[in-house]
């Protein structure tokens, strides 16, 4: 009784003792409100006042140039940006391999990948595709014949990723038919409207649609299947040999010293603890993805490496 | 029905749900008046705030943030060529002009009147039509966009003066060619940016319509002080704030704006297409219906051409709740955050929405009746007094306008660039029109131009690359059928008159 209670008196010192080593976080986020980086930067900032892992957080929205704005900026003035972190995902990758802007993830400190989304294949509810195996099928007879729908242009990640899965069957990924509307959305409704068969999209935004029964979602490109779904098989288990995470995650500025980085990286590991961080997690139906520092950068370059040989393949890249 | 009527009721009716709608349309409203800043990051920035609320409350909120600053946004397009938000620019090509003439106060109030019916028209559409007409916009698919397009584009005709058709034409090429400007979707290919990051992703349409109307206004009235002195001179004697609309004005705009309503009520519904549009598209509607001397009065201070953008934009920012709620799909930038925000409430729009949470479905419907009357008492007051603004001396007035629109369009990006480039834009506008080129062309080749060519090479891309999307399928061959005939209709008229 005694010893429970010197040790919770323990805890509780401990806790005050772990006093924010960060007092403030500044959050560069590359694009306008309220879209995905936004929201990423906010719920994680949110989560760390609240959990008081640090004292303050303070945003700052600078879109433009597909978030090579806000790198430029960031490199331009990395020596008073010791406390800012830039929010980002994997079309940083995507976009710096097709030099939308001349910057890449080396030109920063990776610190952490936190959150991840998975891409998924869905079809109308009352398709003749009732699972991946059939699209494979008709895929493979005549792949002119199947429309594939994403909300992103060519060549970014919704039709990278259904180019990987296509690939995977043994097909000339070139061949996909992909229909890019501006929005996932709009590649939502054009889905609905019967204008295309497939649409590639990530787990977030079509998993709702999946559950209230407009669409159903045949495969995900997890490693395993998704705690919040399931009942969607992988692309693994039913026999293709591919996955892919789009991760979400913060990079400090060009140079940042060993030190700095440990810091956050022991800061986000403490948050996925949190309470505060499950409920932002679960609002915004986030999957946990942590990879801190080193173990980032090294996932960084591997992925580049698959889009990368992706992009050449179907001739974005020469 | 009824019974999520009375759910609806019984929701938006509690008190806390009463101070949201007012809360929210004074917000909206606010919002709206200030050039530039535009609903999207006023309800992204509010949604941490609605956590703690209910579902419905906080919907309710950020619709009323909405539809209030569609309303809103109407002010400052009448009074000083900026447009509030993007869904207002067209109210500025026939409210400016009246403000200008000395009657501020009545175009106000007849934007006040058409943005009341626009949105409660198109909330009893919502009510009754939503799911009817969720299923009708998704047999839009983007030949039917592409052929839309198209007919907007004959418009032209009504935002070219007499004489100036050719140049109106030229500009409306000129903005298809801005539109271009950016990365192309299709292929990933940046056109037009010269290496600058700031133009990837492309020119906002919001800064190139303030540095055409009201930036290049602005300087306009300083070359030729002259012209306008006669106003300014007695600005005493001239009743801005007088609200008085005729009856027989009244009767003149009531068609109008029945039309319009559902115009603008069914181009929100379809995602993709938008306020903005469906704006553009009900102006030009009015201008090709009218005939003779009312015809000529588009452009120079029409009351139907500014009654018809302002209830055509109002009754789609209310459609464009019909594909969120009923289908989970967001028609444009505004809806996405508060599909966002919805879900982050644990609630999902959908074909189920109205079963699993009636009471948040029916409450918004009928919270926005609630709202249109509050935006109606809010407003009418308030505008002998905003009118006012305009008996300011011009020496005063003309750098208050350059101040709010540079902030305006500084606030929506924080990016300097957009700065300069508006100001760029600004010194070109004044040249042209110097040169007697319309302004008004160049954006609506804008606005639809990217829809355009990207609904086309999309169709193209689905059609392998075969034309005959044109005429197999029946909307989109009706939709071209009625532009035709609006193309040679003033040919048919001219002859007759020969």
């Amino acid at each position: 009784m005694l010893a429970a209670f010197l040790l919770s008196f323990g805890i509780f010192v401990g806790q005050t003792h772990a006093e924010p080593k960060l007092d403030k976080v500044h959050f560069l986020i590359p694009g306008g409100a309220g879209g995905g980086w936004d929201g990423t930067a906010r719920g994680v900032g949110q989560a760390l006042t609240q959990s008081k892992l640090i004292k303050h957080a303070s945003y700052q929205n600078m879109s433009g140039g597909g978030g090579g704005k806000a790198m430029a900026y960031l490199i331009k003035t990395a020596k008073r940006q010791r406390q800012t972190l830039m929010v980002n995902s994997t079309p940083l990758l995507i976009r710096s391999l097709q030099k939308v802007f001349p910057h890449s993830f080396r030109d920063f400190t990776p610190i952490a990948a936190v959150i991840a989304d998975y891409g998924v294949f869905a079809v109308r509810q009352d398709s003749a595709f009732k699972n991946w195996q059939d699209v494979v099928t008709v895929f493979q007879t005549n792949p002119r014949q199947l429309s594939v729908g994403g909300g992103s242009g060519r060549g970014s990640m919704d039709h990278l990723v259904a180019a990987m899965a296509f690939q995977a069957a043994g097909v000339n990924p070139k061949s996909v038919r992909y229909i890019p509307y501006d929005a996932g959305g709009k590649a939502l409704a054009g889905l609905l409207s019967g204008e295309t068969e497939v649409l590639s999209t990530g787990l977030g935004e079509a998993l709702e649609q999946h559950k209230a029964g407009q669409v159903r979602i045949l495969a995900i490109t997890a490693e395993k299947r998704s705690a919040a779904a399931p009942d969607i098989p992988t692309l693994k288990e039913l026999g293709y040999d591919v996955t892919f995470v789009n991760w979400r995650g913060f990079f400090g500025p060009p140079g940042l010293d060993d030190e700095t980085v440990t810091m956050y990286t022991q800061v986000f590991e403490k948050m996925y603890q949190a309470t505060a961080w499950e409920q932002v997690r679960e609002r915004n139906g986030w999957a946990d993805l942590y990879k801190p520092g080193a173990e980032f950068y090294a996932f960084l370059e591997e992925q580049e490496k698959t889009i990368g040989e992706l992009l050449k393949a179907l001739g974005f890249l020469q | 029905m009824l019974e999520g009527l009375l759910t609806g009721l019984a929701t938006a009716l509690t008190p806390i749900n009463i101070v949201m709608v007012c809360v929210g349309v004074f917000a909206g409203t606010f919002i709206g008046m200030l050039p530039g800043l535009g609903p999207i990051s006023a309800i992204a920035l509010m949604i941490p705030i609605t956590y703690s609320f209910e579902p419905a409350s906080g919907l309710i909120l950020m619709a009323g943030v909405y539809y209030g600053a569609v309303f809103g946004g109407s002010t400052s397009s009448i009074l000083i060529n900026a447009p509030g938000i993007a869904g207002t620019v067209a109210t500025a090509f026939d409210g400016y002009p009246l403000a200008q003439a000395g009657k501020a106060g009545k175009a106000l109030a007849i934007a006040a009147y058409s943005s009341f019916a626009g949105g409660t028209i198109g909330a009893v559409l919502l009510l009754v039509a939503a799911p009817a007409l969720a299923a009708v916009s998704l047999s839009f698919q983007s030949a039917e966009y592409f052929a839309l397009m198209v007919m907007g584009l004959t418009a032209v005709s009504a935002f070219a003066g007499k004489g100036q058709f050719l140049k109106g034409m030229l500009m409306t090429v000129l903005g298809v060619m801005l539109s271009t400007v950016g990365m192309d979707n299709s292929t990933g290919i940046q056109r037009f940016t010269f290496g600058q990051l700031d133009l990837v992703e492309g020119l906002s349409f919001l800064l190139l319509a303030m540095a055409t109307f009201a930036l290049s206004e602005a300087l306009m009235t300083t070359l030729k002080p002259d012209e306008t002195s006669d106003s300014a001179e007695a600005p005493g004697q001239i009743d801005f704030g007088s609200l008085k609309v005729s009856k027989a004005e009244l009767r003149e705009i009531a068609p109008s704006v029945g039309r319009s309503s559902v115009l603008g009520f069914f181009i929100g519904v379809l995602p993709g297409a938008g306020a903005t549009i469906a704006s553009f598209l009900a102006y030009a509607c009015e201008q090709a219906l009218a005939k003779g001397h009312a015809r000529r009065q588009f452009g120079k201070g029409s009351l139907r051409g500014l009654a018809a953008p302002e209830t055509a934009n109002n009754a789609a920012s209310t459609g464009s709740f019909v594909p969120l709620l009923t289908l989970g799909i967001p028609g444009s930038g505004t809806t996405a955050v508060m599909l966002g925000a919805l879900i982050s409430y644990g609630i999902q729009p959908g074909p189920r929405l109205f079963v699993e949470h009636p009471e948040v479905f029916w409450s918004v419907i009928v919270s926005m009746y609630l709202g249109n009357v509050m935006l109606l008492i809010l407003n009418l007051p308030l505008i002998p007094y905003i009118a006012r603004l305009l008996a300011m001396p011009k020496p005063f007035l003309i750098p208050f306008i350059l101040f709010f629109s540079l902030i305006g369009v500084y606030l929506v990006s924080f990016n300097n660039f957009d700065i300069y480039l508006m100001v760029g834009f600004a010194g070109f506008a004044l040249v042209f029109r110097l040169l007697d080129f319309p302004m008004a062309p160049m954006l609506l080749g804008f606005v639809l131009g990217g829809l355009l060519e990207e609904n086309l090479r999309r169709a193209l891309l689905i059609s392998d690359g075969e034309l005959s999307f044109l005429w197999t399928r029946p909307i989109t061959l009706t939709i071209l059928i009625i532009t035709v005939i609006v193309l040679l209709l003033p040919l048919v008229r001219s002859g007759r008159n020969l």
